[in-house]
C-alpha cells in the first residue's frame, strides 16, 4: 500500500492501525494483565514489587501504551463490527465513524490515564 | 474450463469443507468483549489507586472472579485468531509461520490456564 501511487487516507490507516494496536495488546497489554492478577494472588509483597515495577518510567510507558491501544482498538472494533453487518461501508460515513472512534480514543485513554497513572 | 465439480462450486466448499470458522469466531469474541472488556474498564476506575487490598478484594468476588476468566479466555482467544491472520499474510516462510503460529498458541493457552488458576486461588480463599 505504501507506493508512489499511494495517498494517506484514514480508512487504510486505521486498518494498519488496528492490526497494529491487536498486536501490541496480545504482546505486552495481555502479559501486563495477567501480570496483575498473577502478582494479586500472590500477596501483598509480589504486589508491592509488580507496583514498583509499573510506577518506573518504562512501566508507566507500557501501561499508558496499553491503554491507547486498548482504547483505540475496542472503539475502531465496533466500527469494523458495524461494517461486517454490511453499514456504514461509504467513504463519508466511514471517514465520520473514523473520526469519532478517534476522538473517542483520545478521551477515553485520558480518562484512563488519568486515574491509572 | 473450471476445474470444480458443479455440485462443490453449488455447496461452496473448498477441501478445507469450512471456510468461516475463524472469520465468525473472530466477531463473535470480539461482540462478547465488548461487554466484558466495557465491564473491565469500568471496573478498572474504582480499582485504581486502591492498591493490592482493592485488587484482592475484586479479584476474591465470585462473580468478578468468573467474568475475570471469561474475559481472560475470551481475550486471549481472539488475540490467538488475530495474531495468526497477521502471521499468515506477512509471514512467507513455511517453517517460520509454523513456528510462530504454535508459539502464538501455546502462548495463549499458557496464559489462560496461568491467569485462571490465580483467579481461583483468590476467590476460593486460599
Amino acid at each position: 500500500m505504501i507506493g508512489p501511487y499511494y495517498k494517506p487516507q484514514m480508512t487504510s490507516l486505521m486498518s494498519i492501525t488496528h492490526r497494529a494496536s491487536g498486536i501490541f495488546l496480545s504482546v505486552i497489554g495481555a502479559p501486563l494483565m495477567l501480570w496483575w492478577i498473577i502478582a494479586t494472588a500472590s500477596g501483598p509483597q509480589a504486589f508491592a514489587t509488580f507496583e514498583q515495577y509499573i510506577g518506573s518510567w518504562i512501566g508507566m510507558l507500557a501501561v499508558a501504551a496499553t491503554v491507547l491501544c486498548l482504547c483505540f482498538h475496542f472503539l475502531n472494533g465496533i466500527r469494523h463490527l458495524v461494517w461486517d453487518t454490511g453499514r456504514a461501508l461509504d467513504i463519508k460515513t466511514a471517514t465520520t465513524a473514523g473520526w469519532i472512534v478517534l476522538i473517542g480514543t483520545v478521551v477515553l485513554t485520558a480518562a484512563l490515564l488519568g486515574v491509572l497513572l | 474450463m473450471s476445474m470444480i465439480n458443479p455440485i462443490a462450486k453449488a455447496r461452496g466448499l473448498g477441501s478445507a469443507k469450512e471456510g468461516v470458522h475463524h472469520w465468525y469466531a473472530q466477531r463473535a469474541s470480539a461482540v462478547l468483549l465488548i461487554f466484558l472488556m466495557g465491564w473491565m474498564i469500568y471496573s478498572a476506575f474504582s480499582l485504581a489507586g486502591g492498591g493490592y487490598e482493592a485488587s484482592r478484594a475484586f479479584i476474591a468476588n465470585p462473580f468478578n472472579a468468573a467474568f475475570l476468566s471469561l474475559l481472560l479466555v475470551v481475550v486471549l482467544y481472539h488475540a490467538m485468531l488475530g495474531l495468526q491472520v497477521v502471521i499468515e499474510d506477512y509471514v512467507h516462510q513455511p517453517a517460520m509461520e509454523i513456528i510462530l503460529y504454535f508459539i502464538t498458541r501455546a502462548g495463549a493457552y499458557i496464559m489462560m490456564a496461568l491467569g485462571i488458576v490465580h483467579i481461583m486461588k483468590l476467590a476460593l480463599g486460599a
